[in-house]
Parts: structure tokens; C-alpha cells; sequence
């Protein structure tokens, strides 16, 4: 498929996942929400990838990102599958790591701990839904193989 | 497809903590955006379906509006609609008082609901709101003491309250409540009661949708009466007895009294056209329903006589020449209009440049289909002919033309009037400049950041508060946080569909937001719960939309299925639903939720429309598009019955019932004959007595979905 069709795949995709506010050709969308759409367009970035991304796109620090500019970057990082799904056996891995006494869990206290002091920090908002969403809520643990299975990718798009 | 880099190639050794965490973090980030676009697809498929509701009604009003400025006086038809446009009674004060009077109603010993005493205290309101919390109900004869006593008052108030902030006490602002008592409760938890400490300030749309409308009007007016000073209501879009017919407050107060609903009803007519248009803090900060739009003046706002205005749905005078000229030109729009674009309403009162566009904009309407078309123009003929024949045509030109000298200009001030009325109480902000009709729900406009500032900065103003939109956080900035939108009636769509929120402020003039959400359940949903069960109710809503336009689906469809194989693309699927439904909303995404199975990109669209059967009929009626017709046109059928039942008594006569459906075969754009229409009305007569139960037959052709008790 050309270049060209492709992108304009992904402008209506795009537009048809976001508010029902679009000036024409020119349009206007918050930084933030710009890794939202790329989550959802099946890709896996990093807090860091995604400040690259969107460098590379905002033309002043308005923090609005033109759509025309957006898109180019965004149709090379689909076809060039730059930010694959983590495997899953790679994910089960990186718990296991954390898992220090291979409990089969982890532990509120140490889950919190991770996310907040290590690597792309989350705020403690992020943490506390995190657990609400994941732990077990009689035992307050986090049985991650379990979740690993259920909350796999839906192949919707 | 996964591509294997570098990184993920060190399967065998091991990964440090950073890795990992680095990891988890990255998979979790992405889990959750996906959830929040699911989220706020969902969102949009509620919003979406609210609105072309709203719009529904005052197309549905307009077509009124348009037979009253054609029939003869004389006609019939014109007799059965013509109240809800009448010109307010005018009557004296001391008249409706003794309409109103509660004296003569007594309150038996077998009474066990709250007693009120006469002039209310803040105690006595107090346990009223206790009262309501235990669900018990206000005898009729103290409601009509309270209302009245609020009616007395609020034709004191002027149209735009003024306050002043304070350093010990803050003003609380609250966005609509929609009949959300629980909401109104946690509110007053959180924050406290109304009192000369406490000011609040509510921002109209208490009643509609929710099942307590009347409880919460009976507390604010409570309040109010106790300290007039520190209570401060504003008029919402539904504080209007024409939208309250659609949207449930009429019902709820018919069923809760039987006997004085209908006094309770009027009475509130007028108190809701009493109600304050707009509240201002320190002049500085500007608090009203809708919005604005770039002709907002607040002098001619607080000039105008806001108690003409009943219903914002209709100007004052009907000798409006503009707004027939309107109606005539959309009519020819619509017979030659393309199919895509837009969707458009014949606004309430934009009066664009509409010659200039005529050819170049295209125009649609819900549930557009090629018969539609020819059957506009026969509509036309019939009317005209019927003009022609009664000589009321001629007769009305001549009365224009006397007329025009001595109503045009009292005819241009009040279209003036009503048009700042209207922008006030149904205008939406847009992120573009300019501003636009709001044709998305029929009424007001929608205006952008730079009209924001205009009107701010004329007015000598630096913040706008304003409501009428449901918010997923309860409030939202927009404007370069000039306008904030500010929503109280948490779950507004579904159960974990949104929070609430409401506003302090203190003379700093800075806005602080307090957050809630109303629950029924003690366990806090997480987010993926909530995500789901919304969705799932969202989906439902949307499929039930989907089935009551199968027939003009598959007509549609079939257009791209000349050999009639029953198979369509996806493609073809998404535009056309979205051409036949007129929603808005992104088909391609929704698709594997609501079409079981494609294959090469292709789908059985009859096998579909056939999944999509949700309902037993509850009655015999061979006739599926008389069905099709009922589930379609549920609302409007509701509010029409209910404007012709002027008694409220919930019956109607088997007459009205025709009448009703000749005068709306051509709105609702069906071919079902008289005949078909006589055996209904037979076979509905449950009692067979000759008259309709309208509850009953609303009940009929409810939509009950089978597979929801699965």
C-alpha cells in the first residue's frame, strides 16, 4: 500500500477514535493525549519514546500537535513496527525478577515500591488504580501469572 | 507479527530490576489507554444518542411550530396543539393565587410524610431533606404552600443575581442534578447545608432523567425561602414544561400526585419562567447554564422580561416572518440535498445568510431516505392547497403587510430577546473560533475561544462557569481555562459513567473542585469493571438504535448489494450506519462488539439486522413497520400524547389518536394508512372503553431486550 493511503487510513482511524471536534485538515491535539492514541493504535512506547515521538511532531511548545505533522511519524512507527507488544513470557520474566523470594506474588508494599522508585516512575495515583485493578482484594497480593493470561491485547484493531 | 529487537533477545539472562520495572510499567501504561479509549468511546456513543434525542424533540417542535403558522385558526388539528404554543395567560396575580391555593386541600391524620411550617425555618428544611432521604414524600397541600411561597419570591428577584465573595464564606457553585437526589446528599455531606455561611449557587437543570427531579426542587426552593440572599438558582435548558414532557419530570410528578399534579405542574411553568437567568460574582466571574455566543449582552439580559419566556423552544410572537422564510428554505435544502455531510437543523433562532449557502451546503435529517423526498414535497402541496382553499394565505399576507409597520419592530426586539434567552440556556463551547448554530441539539450556538474573549472582555469579566455538558471528571477547563464546565449529577449515562463535582470559591476568585461519585455498591469498581459495565450498557443503548431503524438499514444496505448476495464490506457498513443513524460516532471501531463475524473483510448484513431482534412484540400486530415505527418515534409519541392530554388524566380518545397520527404521518415520514392506524388504536383499548391509556400504550412498544435477562 502507498504511503499515501496508508496515512490516510490512519487519519480516519485516528479521527475516529477522538472528539467530534475537527477543523478540516488542520487540527489541534493536547500533547497528552497523543501516547493515548498511540496506545490504542496497538503500539508499546516508553514514557521516553513517546517524549521523542512528540518532540519530533510539536512545532511550538503550544503544546498542540498538528495532525498533518503527526501523521508521517506515526504511519513510519506502525509500518516499521517500532514499538512492539511485550511478550508475554518476557513480561512473566520481568515479575519473576521483581519476586525476589519466588512467592508466586507480590506484595503491595512491594510492588509500590518498584513502580515508584525504578525505572519510569508512577505517580502514586497510577500505583494505587494499578492495585486496585490487579491485586487479589481478600489476600491485598498480586498474583501476576494470572494476569498475565487475562489481560492480554484484544485483537480488535 | 512481532518483530524481534536486541533488547528482547536477553531472554536468557537475567533481567535486572530496572528492566523489569521498566517493563511492567510500559505493559500497564499501555493497558490502561486502552481502556480510556474504550472508556471514552463508550462515552461518546451515550453522548451521541442523548443528543440526537434533543435534537429529535425540537425538530419535532418546530414541525409544530410550522403547522400552527400554516393551518387555518379554525382547523382542528390546529385546536389539538395550539395550547402548548398558546400566548401566557394573561391573568392577574390574584387569579392564580386562588388557582393555586392550597387551603382547601387537608392533610389527614393517615399522613405520615414530613410536615412543613409556614414560613419555612432552616430546621423545618433540614428534616424535609431528612424526610427525603428516607424516600417519604411531601403531602400535595404543602407543596403547593412551598411553591408558591418560592413564586411569590422569585418575581422579586431581578434577572441576573449579583454576589459578592467573601473571605469566611466561600461560594459553592453546582452544575446540573437531573434529578439526582443522592448526588444533592453527598453534596451537602461533603460541604454542608445552605446558610448565610454557606452561599451556593446552583446552576439550573434540577429536574429531568433522574427519578427524585421533585425532591431536589422542593430542597433548593426550601433554602432558597430561607435565605434568599445566599441561595442563588440559575434556569437550565430543563426548566421548560415542554422539554419536562420528554424527558420525565412531567411524568414523575404526575405519578407521585395524582390528584394536584397537575396545579403542581403549573405552578411550576411559571416558577421555572421566574427563575434567574444568569448569577454574577464581584462582576467579575459570570455563572449560567449553556454558554454564550458572540451577541451575549449582559445589559439586554438583564433588561428582558424573563417571565414571557415559558418555554425557551418558542419565541413569543408567532408572527415571525424569519422564521418561516427558515422553514422554507431547509424544506428545499432537504429536497435537493446530498446525503453526506453534516447532520442539520433548522436552528431555533440562527438566522444564517442562508441564501448565499442554499446550493452549497448539504443537508441532512435523521432517518433521511429517497422517499423522503417526494413525500416533502406532497406535505408542501397539501398544505398549500389547504391554505389556498381556506384563503388564509391570502388573508395572511394582508395581515402581514398591515401588521409589519407597527409588529416589526416590536417583532425584531423580542427575536433579540429571545435569542440571548435561548444562547444563555443551550450553547456548547467548540475548540475552533467563530461561532456556529448549534445544530447538534437544535438550539443556541456553538461558540469558540475567541468569542470567549470578546464577550469576557466587553463585559469586564475574566472567568465564564457554565454547566449543560456531562463531564467524564465532573468539570473541565476549556478556553485557555477561561470557561470551566462544571457537572454535579454523577453516573449521569450508567452506573461508573462519571464523577460529580462541584465548585469553591473564595474572593481570590480561584476556582477549587471537589470531586464524587454517587454509589449503590460499597466496593469502588476498578477501572476495568466500570469500563466493562459501561460499555456494555453504552452497546446496549446502541443496538437498540440499531434496531429500530433495520428497515432503513437494510434499505441502505442494499444499495451496495445489487445482486443481492445479502453481504456488504465493512466499509460500506460503517458509512452507511453512520448515514442512516446520524450519530457520529466511529462504526469501524465499534464493529467487533456489535457484528459477530466478517470474513475477508465482508459481512452478512441480513443475518445481522436478524441478530439484532431484541423483542418479543407485546401485542399482535402483523404489521413490522408499524412496530418499526412505534419503537423509532417511542419519545416523540410520549411528548405528543402528553401535550394533548391537556387534563392529565393519561387518556386519550381514539379520535385524538388519529388526528395525532394524520397531523404527524408527514414529520415522522410514514406511509402507514388510516385503516392501519384505526385497528391499532382498536387493539390497544385494553379497556376497551373507547379511549387510550397512554401509559399503556407507551408500555406496549417499549423496547425489551430478551438477551438482557441472560
Amino acid at each position: 500500500m502507498s504511503r499515501r493511503r496508508s496515512e490516510q487510513r490512519l487519519k480516519r482511524l485516528i479521527m475516529s477514535l477522538t472528539t467530534r471536534w475537527m477543523s478540516g485538515e488542520l487540527w489541534q491535539y493536547r500533547e497528552r493525549e497523543i501516547g493515548t492514541i498511540i496506545y490504542s493504535l496497538g503500539c508499546f512506547p516508553s514514557q521516553a519514546d513517546l517524549h521523542d515521538l512528540i518532540a519530533e511532531v510539536e512545532e511550538d511548545q503550544t503544546g498542540y500537535i498538528h495532525l498533518d505533522s503527526f501523521l508521517p511519524v506515526m504511519s513510519k512507527v506502525l509500518l516499521e513496527h517500532k514499538f512492539p507488544p511485550i511478550p508475554e513470557d518476557l513480561l512473566l520474566q520481568a515479575f519473576e525478577v521483581l519476586d525476589k523470594e519466588k512467592k508466586g506474588y507480590l506484595e503491595h508494599e512491594e510492588l509500590t515500591k518498584y513502580m515508584t522508585q525504578e525505572g519510569e516512575l508512577f505517580t502514586q495515583e497510577e500505583v494505587d488504580e494499578m492495585l486496585t485493578a490487579l491485586a487479589d482484594h481478600e489476600k491485598n497480593v498480586v498474583y501476576y501469572k494470572d494476569l498475565i493470561n487475562q489481560l492480554t491485547i484484544d485483537p480488535d484493531m | 507479527m512481532q518483530k524481534e529487537f536486541p533488547v528482547f533477545s536477553v531472554l536468557n539472562s537475567a533481567l535486572n530490576t530496572i528492566s523489569a520495572a521498566l517493563l511492567i510499567q510500559r505493559w500497564y501504561r499501555q493497558h490502561v489507554a486502552r481502556l480510556e479509549m474504550r472508556r471514552r468511546c463508550t462515552w461518546n456513543i451515550f453522548q451521541s444518542v442523548e443528543y440526537a434525542g434533543e435534537q429529535d424533540q425540537i425538530k419535532l417542535y418546530n414541525y409544530f411550530g410550522f403547522l400552527m403558522d400554516h393551518f387555518t385558526p379554525a382547523s382542528s388539528e390546529r385546536n389539538l396543539i395550539s395550547h402548548i404554543f398558546r400566548k401566557n395567560e394573561i391573568c392577574l396575580d390574584t387569579e392564580w393565587e386562588r388557582y393555586f391555593c392550597y387551603k382547601s386541600i387537608e392533610v389527614t391524620k393517615s399522613y405520615t410524610g414530613p410536615h412543613l411550617t409556614f414560613p419555612v425555618t432552616f430546621c423545618g428544611v433540614s428534616k424535609l431533606v431528612e424526610a427525603f432521604k428516607h424516600k417519604e414524600q411531601l403531602h400535595a397541600r404543602y407543596v403547593l404552600q412551598l411553591l408558591g411561597e418560592t413564586w411569590r419570591l422569585l418575581r422579586t428577584f431581578p434577572n441576573i443575581s449579583h454576589v459578592i465573595a467573601c473571605h469566611t464564606k466561600p461560594i459553592t457553585i453546582c452544575g446540573d442534578l437531573h434529578g439526582h437526589l443522592e448526588d444533592l446528599l453527598l453534596i451537602f455531606y461533603k460541604n454542608g447545608l445552605p446558610s448565610s455561611d454557606k452561599p451556593y449557587v446552583f446552576n439550573g437543570d434540577f429536574v429531568d432523567r433522574g427519578k427524585n427531579s421533585l425532591e431536589i426542587l422542593l430542597t433548593l426552593f426550601g433554602f432558597l425561602l430561607v435565605y434568599p440572599n445566599d441561595v442563588h438558582l440559575n434556569r437550565g435548558n430543563h426548566e421548560d414544561h415542554i422539554v419536562n414532557l420528554r424527558y420525565g419530570f412531567t411524568k414523575e410528578v404526575l405519578g407521585k400526585y395524582r390528584v394536584h399534579g397537575k396545579k403542581i405542574l403549573k405552578l411550576l411553568q411559571m416558577i421555572f419562567s421566574w427563575l434567574p437567568l444568569a448569577t454574577v460574582i464581584d462582576n467579575k466571574v459570570l455563572i449560567v447554564h449553556g454558554g454564550i455566543s458572540d451577541t451575549t449582552d449582559l445589559d439586554k439580559i438583564a433588561r428582558v422580561d424573563r417571565q414571557k419566556y415559558a418555554s425557551a423552544l418558542r419565541p413569543p410572537k408567532m408572527k415571525v416572518h424569519g422564521c418561516m422564510t427558515k422553514m422554507n428554505e431547509n424544506r428545499e435544502r432537504e429536497a435537493c440535498g446530498q446525503v453526506e455531510g453534516r447532520r442539520r437543523v433548522c436552528s431555533l433562532t440562527y438566522h444564517s445568510s442562508a441564501p448565499d449557502h442554499r446550493h452549497d451546503l448539504p443537508r441532512r435529517s435523521l432517518n433521511n431516505t429517497p422517499v423522503c423526498s417526494k413525500l416533502d414535497l406532497s406535505v408542501d402541496e397539501k398544505l398549500n392547497s389547504r391554505c389556498r382553499l381556506s384563503g388564509f394565505d391570502q388573508a395572511r399576507c394582508e395581515l402581514k403587510k398591515s401588521d409589519s409597520y407597527l409588529e416589526s419592530k416590536t417583532t425584531e426586539t423580542d427575536l433579540d430577546e429571545w435569542k440571548q434567552i435561548v444562547d444563555v440556556l443551550w450553547s456548547d463551547p467548540m475548540p475552533q473560533n467563530g461561532c456556529i448554530p448549534n445544530e447538534v441539539r437544535g438550539g443556541g450556538c456553538y461558540w469558540g475561544p475567541d468569542v470567549t474573549e470578546e464577550v469576557l472582555r466587553r463585559n469586564n469579566l475574566q472567568l465564564l462557569i457554565r454547566s449543560h455538558e456531562c463531564k467524564q471528571d465532573g468539570y473541565e477547563f476549556c478556553h485557555n481555562r477561561r470557561v470551566i464546565t462544571i457537572f454535579s449529577a454523577s453516573n449521569y449515562y450508567e452506573v461508573g459513567s462519571n464523577r460529580g463535582a462541584f465548585i469553591r470559591m473564595g474572593p481570590d476568585l480561584v476556582p477549587h473542585f471537589i470531586q464524587y461519585q454517587a454509589s449503590t455498591t460499597c466496593r469502588e469498581l476498578t477501572l476495568r469493571q466500570s469500563v466493562g459495565w459501561t460499555e456494555r450498557s453504552a452497546l446496549q443503548a446502541l443496538r437498540e438504535q440499531l434496531f429500530i431503524h433495520r428497515s432503513d438499514l437494510i434499505s441502505a444496505f442494499q444499495e451496495f448489494d445489487p445482486n443481492n448476495k445479502g453481504m456488504i464490506s465493512v466499509t460500506h457498513w460503517a458509512s452507511t450506519t453512520e448515514r442512516v443513524l446520524n450519530l457520529g460516532l466511529p462504526w469501524r471501531v465499534l464493529r467487533p462488539q456489535l457484528v459477530s463475524s466478517t470474513q475477508h473483510g465482508m459481512m452478512d448484513y441480513q443475518q445481522w439486522i436478524k441478530e439484532l431482534s431484541i423483542t418479543e412484540p407485546k401485542l399482535e400486530i402483523s404489521d413490522n413497520s408499524i412496530l418499526d415505527t412505534m419503537y423509532k418515534n417511542h419519545s416523540n409519541l410520549e411528548t405528543i400524547f402528553r401535550i394533548i392530554d391537556t387534563d392529565h388524566s393519561g387518556l386519550i380518545s381514539f379520535k385524538e389518536f388519529h388526528q395525532t397520527w394524520e397531523l404527524l404521518r408527514s414529520h415522522l415520514k410514514t406511509e402507514i394508512s388510516a385503516k392501519a392506524i384505526a385497528d391499532l388504536a382498536q387493539s390497544i383499548d385494553f379497556n376497551k372503553d373507547g379511549s387510550i391509556d397512554i401509559n399503556e400504550f407507551l408500555e406496549a412498544f417499549r423496547l425489551v431486550d430478551i438477551s438482557a435477562h441472560n
